[in-house]
């Protein structure tokens, strides 16, 4: 149980999916500059991400992997991630118009989003069990959602900054990210003393 | 004719670098320049990849249907990127853990799919190879750059020799990559005032090659930086 909840710490803070592995900057650039729309995308992340654990995990580990197919990871799993996105936008149009109408857009940007596909991979490089896996990747979205909302709020008040002429635009955006990304560098020692 | 082809050759350099005037493929730019030689490692091996799907697209691009391209653009990335995982596991044990992770994540580089859906899919295969080969040198050398300035300012060493006594370890981390590749970023947009040319392209949705074919980016205000 601990080591669950140590997982599910490093993986929202120390191991920030966007600040600290680089996975998802396009969307986290890309979407952030209103609040609402930058939780709605990262809703529909954890969405998508815990739904493509459930499933590529058992692909890989039960099928690809012991019939010695395991050359096909990359290839299997960005197929499933793409039909999985089509078939959830597909259901939730039908079935749950509401949830469609909130998170419905954000879905087709997140096929080839490499945090996505990161996250899917990255279970077996650390040797995680299916359980462990699905914590991670529901730990992971949220720590999108976290970079994105912090992330949000800093560029809100740098709208109204009197900002030099060349860093204007992209790179002071980058250099905010980084002064982001610093704060988050604080939380390593915590979750190096919860996984003990 | 000729001079199309040096035209696309070097449009990919500087005038239409991928990373610093398109801001496409930022994730790995950001993670893996810890050095030189990983960042030339990564930049050399998208651009096998770009190469190879440029050609492959290229030659489909009658074949492929206009509703299921991006799929099928995607599918041919995932092979190509597959055989060159298993080619720099096998041959460079050294590039392929300096890369981890990132290298199967060649396969949703916006570099990769944004030039089949913006040039292979309209042009002839050897042109779409030139391309390629323009574009993917213009990734390598972007990366090499921030590579070499992280390395020697974080590590305090050039291609494992050392330069620097008291390094700044800070450049090596994640905050630092954010920081160098804002600096670079802003050079480069210096550089193109000077010569008389617009600023960089958006970043996020703006610059995405998905965004022709997802309805999604408008209407969740991806207008971005």
């Amino acid at each position: 149980m601990s080591k669950l909840l140590g997982i599910l710490v490093l993986s929202i803070f120390a191991e920030n999916f966007v600040l600290a592995q680089f996975l998802g900057i396009c969307p986290f650039l890309g979407v952030s500059k209103k609040l609402n729309t930058a939780v709605g995308m990262s809703v529909a992340v954890i969405f998508v991400m815990v739904l493509a654990t459930a499933v590529t995990y058992p692909l890989y580990a039960w099928v690809l992997e012991p019939n010695g197919m395991g050359y096909l990871q990359t290839i299997a799993f960005i197929l499933i991630i793409a039909a999985l996105v089509q078939l959830v936008e597909i259901v939730l149009k039908k079935y749950i118009p509401s949830l469609y109408n909130a998170l419905g857009i954000y879905l087709p940007l997140i096929t080839t989003n490499c945090a996505v596909l990161g996250v899917t991979i990255l279970h077996f490089t650390k040797g995680y069990t299916y359980g462990q896996a699905l914590v991670n990747a529901l730990g992971s979205g949220v720590g999108f959602l976290v970079a994105m909302v912090l992330f949000a709020g800093v560029r809100e008040r740098m709208e109204s900054c009197d900002i030099p002429d060349f860093l204007k635009g992209l790179p002071i955006t980058l250099i905010a990210a980084a002064l982001v990304s610093l704060s988050f560098m604080g939380f390593s020692g915590i979750a190096n003393a919860l996984l003990g | 004719m000729k001079r199309a082809y040096g035209k696309e050759l070097t449009k990919g350099f500087l005038r239409e670098n991928p990373v610093l005037r398109l801001c496409l493929g930022t994730c790995p730019t950001l993670a893996i320049t810890t050095s030189v030689l990983a960042g030339v490692g990564m930049g050399l091996a998208a651009t096998v990849v770009l190469i190879c799907s440029n050609v492959v697209i290229s030659l489909l691009r009658k074949v492929i249907p206009q509703k299921v391209r991006i799929p099928a653009y995607i599918t041919i990335i995932a092979g190509f990127v597959t055989i060159v995982q298993m080619i720099v596991q096998a041959y460079l044990p050294a590039i392929n853990d300096a890369l981890g992770i990132y290298l199967p994540l060649i396969v949703v580089n916006c570099i990769i799919l944004g030039r089949a859906e913006a040039f292979a899919s309209k042009n002839p295969v050897l042109l779409s190879a030139v391309d390629g080969v323009g574009m993917g040198l213009g990734f390598t050398m972007a990366l090499a750059v921030m590579g070499a300035i992280r390395e020697i300012l974080g590590a305090g060493t050039f291609l494992g020799i050392q330069l620097l006594d008291r390094p700044m370890l800070i450049f090596i981390m994640a905050p630092g990559g954010f920081f160098v590749f804002g600096m670079l970023i802003a050079a480069a947009n210096a550089v193109a005032k000077r010569l008389g040319r617009k600023p960089a392209q958006k970043a996020g949705c703006a610059g995405c090659p998905a965004a022709g074919a997802c309805n999604g980016c408008e209407q969740a205000g991806g207008d971005a930086v």
